[in-house]
């Protein structure tokens, strides 16, 4: 029982990060109805901002106490990549955005490679550690259950990000914007929307979430090399798409449900006789499974609130 | 667009980047009188790129040693190098190059097994001698009878560290093996029959795939089954990873492992959590004889760091070519893979070599723990 538990625990913080990164797909898509494929790559180059601010930053971070120094480099590692996230909607999609829908799908495999090959150029292909920013302790009295701080702020600020996202979209006037863009560009544009600004927002925010989760992941496993973010990326799509895509909650649902069931078929490969190497298979083939009996994803019915 | 389209996009735009890559270089090779080409293949980028790198030093400094004393058969030896970037289906591809392009005489590499079968058929079949530095997995020289290897093989390696289990009285052992490796799957399954067959206990057997970074599911699992020790007999990069995590479930059972630990990385990404855990290696840079001691100054001369253990096989691979070309008085495939076939009690770097029958060499296997972040010396076992 006790060991069911701390399965489960494992799943849930896994899928939080994959909820995390999730955010970001079923955001752009929301807004623009497009897949944003170099995601993953904006992630993995998130924990790289992370890896040099921590270099160049090194003694002011050793000053200050872990959570101040840990929130140091995630704001500032969010910042650039939202930087990056504008400047490639930008260069690489805002040409194509009155094109066919598939122009822009495979610029976006493009960009993806491009970031991928890039980075191998610039931080090297082998592996690097990632710094602890955060005290790797257990945290105590949960009986014979072991969740680490790392875990434990992992999930608290996948879940206030989300929170912060929902707020956004739900409660401001970018939001607002947001929202309308989503429904019908033209009547927003028509309404005194900027639709150029409200989609670099859109691409700024979602890169921003992607940052603060290359970060925490590569907290949470600290090697990171420039290919980190092809597998991660791809699994929260595919938990963006079984939560529903340009479902906010959707997108966190499908992440903790790829999470804790990647986990236990690892877990219980023994018991049911699957070997744990097939842990990403058999998450595919529920996910293959619930979009035939609910094409729109678990979450995806409600049309008013895709952004 | 699935998933599944982008794959195929992916693969799409991968092959077309091979075949540009590949068509680019029109430089012949090997015919120049001057010169002896020999061909390597290593990891230099990827996830074993620290095994490429280090190899590569090894061979590189072998090479020039011998051109330093003149070359062999009056002519100097070039060395050229392919990266196959760590990846599935990568070395077989430029072996094939390096065969048909560069017409080198014989073939160094690869460390890690998988490769070496890519490569191993390619160089079969077109007559051309190869010798892997590192390559332990059984199935490697079986190829055919011109693929050599200088190591110990992973019958040896994986009931060494049985061996090595049940000397420190440890009787329950779990296994964590990486599928997508030839090399983890031969090195577990030799420890498990060993182990089993001596009155050991194997609590548990759990699996992962190169690349995973998330191990806590299979740890938890065998956690459950409270072991002695847990073999893990993958390379370092996910074998960092798993210490760490297993310390955060408190599990405080040391870890064992085969060559493939054999990095700095290991230390880098575990920290403190792959402290007293155990290795089996082919080198100890610790060793006081004197010719390693000396090799060690010059390695350290040229490249500035110690060697490890892939350097100096890389460096031995190399050097007992030279011996061969010297012996078989000529650079032609037949006689130069029956010259490195009669290769007997060569005083290398990493031990006294004999290739026997099987194209294996017989040799001792040092084991190695970790303290305080680094790998020292605990003691040699005998074949």
């Amino acid at each position: 029982m006790a060991q069911l538990l701390q399965q489960l625990l494992n799943g849930i913080f896994l899928g939080s990060i994959y909820a995390l990164i999730a955010l970001g797909y079923t955001m752009v898509y929301g807004v623009l109805r497009f897949i944003n494929f170099a995601h993953g790559d904006v992630f993995m180059l998130g924990a790289f901002a992370g890896l040099y601010l921590n270099k160049l930053m090194g003694p002011v971070l050793a000053a200050v106490p872990w959570p101040v120094a840990i929130g140091l480099v995630l704001l500032l590692s969010m910042l650039i990549c939202a930087t990056l996230g504008i400047v490639i909607e930008l260069l690489a999609y805002r040409p194509l955005r009155d094109k066919p829908r598939l122009n822009v799908l495979i610029t976006a495999i493009g960009v993806s490679l491009l970031l991928e090959y890039t980075g191998q150029l610039v931080f090297g292909a082998t592996q690097q550690p990632f710094p602890a920013l955060i005290p790797r302790t257990n945290v105590g009295g949960l009986g014979g259950l072991t969740v680490t701080t790392t875990q434990v702020l992992v999930a608290i600020t996948a879940f206030g990000l989300m929170l912060a996202l929902r707020f956004i979209v739900l409660k401001t006037k970018m939001g607002l914007a947001m929202r309308a863009l989503s429904l019908n560009p033209t009547a927003s544009a028509l309404m005194g929307v900027n639709n150029s600004v409200i989609i670099s927002f859109t691409f700024g925010l979602g890169s921003a979430l992607a940052a603060a989760g290359g970060i925490l992941y590569a907290s949470l496993y600290p090697s990171i090399e420039p290919f980190m973010g092809i597998l991660p990326g791809l699994k929260a799509f595919v938990a963006a798409v079984l939560g529903g895509i340009g479902n906010i909650p959707g997108a966190a649902l499908g992440g903790l449900i790829i999470g804790v069931t990647e986990t236990l078929v690892a877990g219980y490969s023994q018991q049911i006789g699957i070997p744990s190497g097939y842990r990403d298979g058999v998450a595919f083939v529920i996910l293959i499974l619930i979009l035939l009996f609910k094409p729109s994803g678990l979450l995806g019915k409600v049309e008013r609130e895709k952004v | 667009m699935n998933s599944t389209k982008r794959d195929l996009l992916l693969l799409c735009v991968g092959a077309a980047a091979i075949v540009g890559l590949t068509g680019c270089k029109q430089k012949g090779g090997g015919g120049d009188a001057g010169e002896i080409v020999i061909g390597e293949v290593a990891a230099m980028t990827g996830n074993t790129a620290t095994f490429g790198t280090s190899s590569h030093a090894g061979t590189q400094m072998a090479v020039d040693e011998v051109n330093a004393a003149g070359g062999l058969l009056g002519k100097k030896l070039r060395l050229v190098m392919e990266d196959d970037q760590s990846k599935p289906g990568e070395a077989g591809i430029v072996a094939k190059k390096l065969i048909s392009r560069e017409k080198v005489i014989a073939m160094l590499g690869e460390v890690a097994s998988g490769k070496s079968l890519e490569m191993g058929p390619i160089c079969q079949k077109a007559g051309v001698p190869m010798i892997s530095p590192a390559s332990t997995n059984p199935k490697v020289t079986e190829v055919g009878d011109h693929i050599f290897r200088i190591c110990f093989i992973d019958p040896f390696q994986g009931t060494v560290m049985a061996k090595f289990a049940m000397s420190r009285g440890w009787k329950k052992v779990a296994i964590l093996t990486d599928t997508k490796q030839d090399y983890s799957v031969g090195l577990s399954q030799f420890f498990k029959e060993y182990f089993a067959k001596n009155g050991g206990t194997i609590t548990g057997e759990q699996s992962y795939g190169s690349g995973d970074k998330d191990f806590k599911a299979q740890l938890t699992a065998i956690k459950g089954g409270s072991p002695d020790a847990i073999f893990a007999s993958g390379y370092y990069n996910e074998t960092g990873l798993i210490a760490a995590q297993a310390r955060e479930l408190g599990i405080n059972a040391p870890l064992l492992g085969g060559d493939g630990w054999d990095s700095p990385s290991l230390v880098q990404v575990a920290g403190k959590a792959i402290e007293g855990s155990f290795f089996s290696n082919h080198f100890s840079n610790e060793d006081t004889s004197p010719h390693i001691q000396e090799f060690v100054k010059r390695f350290k001369a040229k490249h500035g760091n110690v060697p490890d253990a892939m350097a100096a096989l890389g460096y031995d691979s190399a050097m007992i070519l030279a011996d061969a070309i010297k012996r078989a008085g000529t650079t032609e495939g037949k006689a130069l893979r029956d010259a490195i076939a009669a290769t007997k009690d060569y005083q290398a770097i990493t031990g006294k070599i004999t290739l026997d029958e099987k194209r294996n060499a017989n040799k001792s296997a040092v084991i190695l723990t970790i303290k305080d972040g680094k790998f020292s010396y605990v003691e040699t076992l005998a074949p």
